[in-house]
């Protein structure tokens, strides 16, 4: 059959596959002792494979900003046997993509590849390369190193960086969360450090490795065995120091950009909080809900001040940030602010209305299907359960858990975890 | 948990059932003209449903630049049945999420939903086809967001302005030398009869077309758009001018300052389309062209330009075979540190001439092919992008029945045929070379950390 057929044929049998509600997820350790999520789908030919480390920018030692991203990008760029381009090139010869990249908690390394077994133990093969003998060459280091310095040059140069950055940093003043790669310190950057953040921190205990797609159980057992048995067993470094909230500021930093960049933000939520559920239906109303929210209401559509106004929770190992943000002609910053700051306390002080409780509720519970309607959406609601340690029922309990949410539950919520006199303010371009 | 169960019913349905038809994908016409194009993909119980206008920014005119990408704002603005928002409250309380997007071909809206909520959005896309309010205050407060739209995405975007000063001298008489967005003046001037205008000429019956992708029967498609889209009366429609584009007599070039760090080089090449399916040849093996060069790490553009001699920070190419108007064939990159734009332009055409004396080779053929069948076997894991390929072919002329065909003229490109366009194609006067000259930022912006914390 030539790969044209097969895809035509695909199409057809598209039409014939069964429906269910929430994906179905095994859970195992390999023997080198990393995690492994899985959910088994013949739908398509397709298998995804998501690795993550705790090895996000957090678990960057002090003076060593950007060691975590240049880690991330060079695990790829040449293994045992193999320089940068074979390996691209054989990847791309089997349809196999490499995707991934670095937070504050996790690097991840995401294979996609084809199921049919000749394309898929290719793919296999090269990831676990990637995984266990990366080599990290003296002169791909070197140009690395210079290519994400004049990226962060350049990204420095952006309002929407420089206010984020700035937030990161107002929020977690001396936590590693508010720590930001510079183009100093990822200059200052040597070969050992990386080739020393790779060893403490890419091991077996600190894996969690999310497979969805078209293999048996024994098969994905045998590939995540394969993949993990040469990770060191090294737990390293396991957590990241608690937050301190910093006292509400203010900050502005000049730039010659026509809008004014607005950001507030503080340290809000962990993973696993059982505030979770009223924070998220809370900030649905608040500024979570698109094209209906209470911020885009006041400042888009009644006031015409910006395009796109938001706020949502990111929660994280530790405390992770709440958010509002939006941009508007630099002339109308104040005028933006003040609205956006009257909105917020309104919320915090009034709480939703029970027909925005509905609303959120309809929305949250009646689009999760959404979530889980590919395999890619299913291995981004597995891989946060895999890396984060939520229950295997998580996505079953999930509409459950947005019901049950009362008025008083996101009061209390947001009283608990947005206090005004915690909460920072960074202003780019508001002159 | 039940599921292992619940899936084993339908697995044995299936086993029973006669083999499927043909096609899996359907079309049906209604009599005022708007077809509907449904794929069954049942995989999950939510269905994606797209209203797509054949009318996008190349249709404008001078002086209203934009009023296309204003109108597709001005639609979730109200009818008499469904009030300014009580399109998008609906849409949320019903469980989904939706959006619009304007091209230079085409205005479509889409809307992601749990399947048994399609009747309620077709009712909703039926009624703002024929009865939009476009109230003036409501325009008034609209222009200033879309106004605000522009400033976040081109005025303060070194890219995107390149890209659209590039555009507007690459083209001189074709209306894609306008940005969808429209020029920020003829924002300031736009008036509601403006959007009236844009509305009552294309927003028909006539000039749409509805794509359906989920887990639903076209049977009831096709019931449920002859109830809510049937009604709607058929208009005859503005003719459209052809407005081709001369002949380019030589290079172009231009500058454009703006606040950044990295030079941008843009180089554009004007090359041909898809117009005919079956007979074309030199846009399909441009795309293999395109795939050669850059499309993935270890490509010419990344191992040659940029980890070889380290000649460019990044580099890359662009290139869309399918589009109503004339197509373009983009090189560009950010040169490293230490070298300048004109090294960098110098290292591109030498990647092109290197194509153009030794021509590809059998693996880099083969390998340009087997990724772009891997792509379109993951594509069939979304059904929004399922919903997109089918409604932008449509969009640019080409039936979406004819999908399978392209992918087999792709697959049939020999070397011989990339080596040809690329001594076609990239010759000086069909050249257009966009630099941005980064301009430094006032001091007090590289030293943030001593702002004044309050």
């Amino acid at each position: 059959m030539n790969p044209c057929q097969l895809l035509f044929l695909l199409l057809l049998a598209l039409g014939m596959q069964t429906t269910h509600a929430a994906p179905q997820i095994e859970r195992w350790q390999t023997t080198a002792g990393a995690r492994v999520l899985f959910v088994e789908t013949h739908a398509l030919p397709i298998v995804d494979i998501q690795v993550d480390f705790a090895a996000g920018t957090a678990y960057e030692g002090a003076g060593q900003a950007g060691v975590a991203s240049l880690t991330r990008e060079l695990v790829e760029l040449g293994v045992a046997g193999m320089d940068e381009a074979q390996l691209a090139d054989r990847m791309a010869d089997v349809g196999a993509e490499l995707a991934g990249g670095v937070d504050r908690d996790r690097a991840s390394i995401a294979l996609r590849t084809l199921s049919m077994a000749d394309k898929r133990a290719v793919a296999l093969d090269l990831l676990r390369a990637v995984l266990s003998t990366p080599q990290f060459p003296a002169a791909v280091f070197e140009r690395e190193k210079a290519r994400s310095v004049a990226s962060l040059k350049e990204a420095l140069t952006r309002p929407e960086t420089l206010a984020e950055r700035a937030l990161w940093t107002a929020m977690y003043p001396s936590h590693p969360y508010g720590r930001q790669a510079t183009a100093e310190s990822v200059a200052a950057l040597e070969r050992p450090q990386v080739l020393a953040f790779h060893a403490a921190n890419y091991t077996a205990p600190r894996a969690t490795l999310t497979i969805v797609g078209d293999l048996s159980r024994a098969q994905a057992e045998a590939a995540a065995e394969k993949l993990t048995a040469a990770l060191p067993a090294t737990p390293g470094m396991t957590a990241i120091a608690v937050p301190e909230l910093p006292r509400s500021g203010e900050q502005r930093i000049a730039h010659p950009a026509l809008q004014a960049h607005l950001l507030l933000g503080l340290p809000a939520l962990k993973r696993g909080d059982p505030d979770f559920f009223p924070l998220l239906v809370g900030n649905y109303s608040l500024g979570g809900g698109g094209f209906v929210s209470r911020l885009m209401k006041a400042v888009r559509d009644q006031r015409g001040l910006a395009y796109s106004v938001h706020s949502y929770f990111q929660p994280l190992a530790q405390l992770g940030p709440f958010e509002i943000g939006l941009q508007t002609k630099k002339e109308q910053a104040q005028e933006a602010l003040k609205l956006t700051r009257e909105v917020l306390a309104g919320f915090l002080a009034q709480g939703p209305s029970e027909e925005e409780l509905l609303a959120a509720k309809q929305n949250l519970m009646g689009s999760f299907p959404l979530r889980l309607d590919s395999n890619r959406g299913i291995l981004n609601s597995v891989a946060v359960i895999g890396f984060y340690e939520l229950p295997l029922d998580y996505l079953d309990r999930y509409p459950d858990n947005i019901e049950k949410v009362t008025l008083a539950d996101i009061k209390a919520a947001f009283a608990r975890r947005v206090r005004p006199q915690h909460l920072v303010t960074v202003i780019v371009a508001g002159e | 948990m039940l599921m292992r169960h619940a899936r084993l019913i339908p697995l044995l349905l299936l086993l029973a059932a006669p083999p499927p038809a043909l096609a899996e994908t359907f079309e049906q016409q209604l009599p005022n003209g708007l077809r509907v194009i449904v794929r069954e993909d049942k995989r999950a119980p939510t269905v994606v449903h797209m209203v797509w206008y054949r009318a996008g920014s190349m249709d404008e005119t001078n002086g209203r630049t934009g009023v296309a990408h204003v109108l597709e704002h001005m639609m979730f603005k109200g009818t008499p049945s469904a009030g300014p928002g009580e399109f998008n409250r609906r849409v949320a309380a019903a469980g989904g999420r939706d959006n619009a997007f304007t091209s230079r071909d085409y205005t479509a809206y889409f809307q992601q939903v749990p399947r048994h909520q399609l009747a309620e959005m077709m009712q909703l896309e039926a009624d703002r086809m024929r009865h939009l309010t476009l109230d003036r205050d409501e325009f008034a407060q609209e222009l200033r967001v879309v106004m605000e739209e522009r400033r976040l995405r081109t005025d303060d975007q070194p890219q995107s302005l390149l890209f659209e000063q590039l555009t507007a001298i690459a083209f001189q008489a074709h209306p894609y030398r306008v940005p969808i967005i429209g020029w920020m003046n003829d924002l300031e001037n736009l008036a509601p009869a403006d959007a009236r205008a844009w509305y009552d000429n294309w927003y028909a019956p006539n000039n749409a077309y509805v794509v359906v992708v989920g887990d639903i029967d076209h049977q009831a498609v096709f019931a449920l758009a002859a109830q809510h889209y049937g009604p709607l009366p058929a208009r005859p429609l503005p003719v459209r001018k052809p407005q081709d584009e001369p002949p380019q007599l030589g290079t172009r070039r231009l500058t454009v300052k703006a606040p950044a760090e990295l030079p941008l080089l843009m180089m554009a090449y004007k090359v041909p389309v898809i117009r005919n399916v079956d007979q074309d040849v030199d846009p399909y093996a441009l795309e293999i062209l395109a795939a050669v060069l850059a499309g993935h790490d270890g490509a010419r553009l990344s191992t040659n330009l940029v980890r070889r001699q380290r000649l460019a920070v990044e580099a890359e190419v662009s290139y869309d075979a399918t589009a109503r108007g004339p197509g373009l064939f983009y090189l560009q990159g950010s040169p490293s540190e230490g070298r300048t734009v004109s090294e960098l332009e110098a290292g591109l055409r030498a990647e092109i001439a290197a194509v153009r004396q030794n021509a590809v080779t059998v693996d880099e053929l083969a390998r340009a092919k087997a990724q772009l069948i891997a792509g379109q076997i993951y594509k069939l894991d979304s059904m929004f992008e399922q919903a997109m390929e089918i409604g932008q072919l449509e969009a640019v002329g080409i039936p979406y029945t004819q999908n399978r065909r392209l992918i087999e003229k792709l697959q049939e490109v020999t070397a011989e045929q990339v080596q040809a366009v690329a001594r076609k194609y990239f010759d000086d006067q069909q050249l257009t070379v966009g630099e941005l000259d980064p301009q430094p930022l006032p001091s007090a912006v590289r030293a943030p950390a001593a702002a004044a914390q309050r």
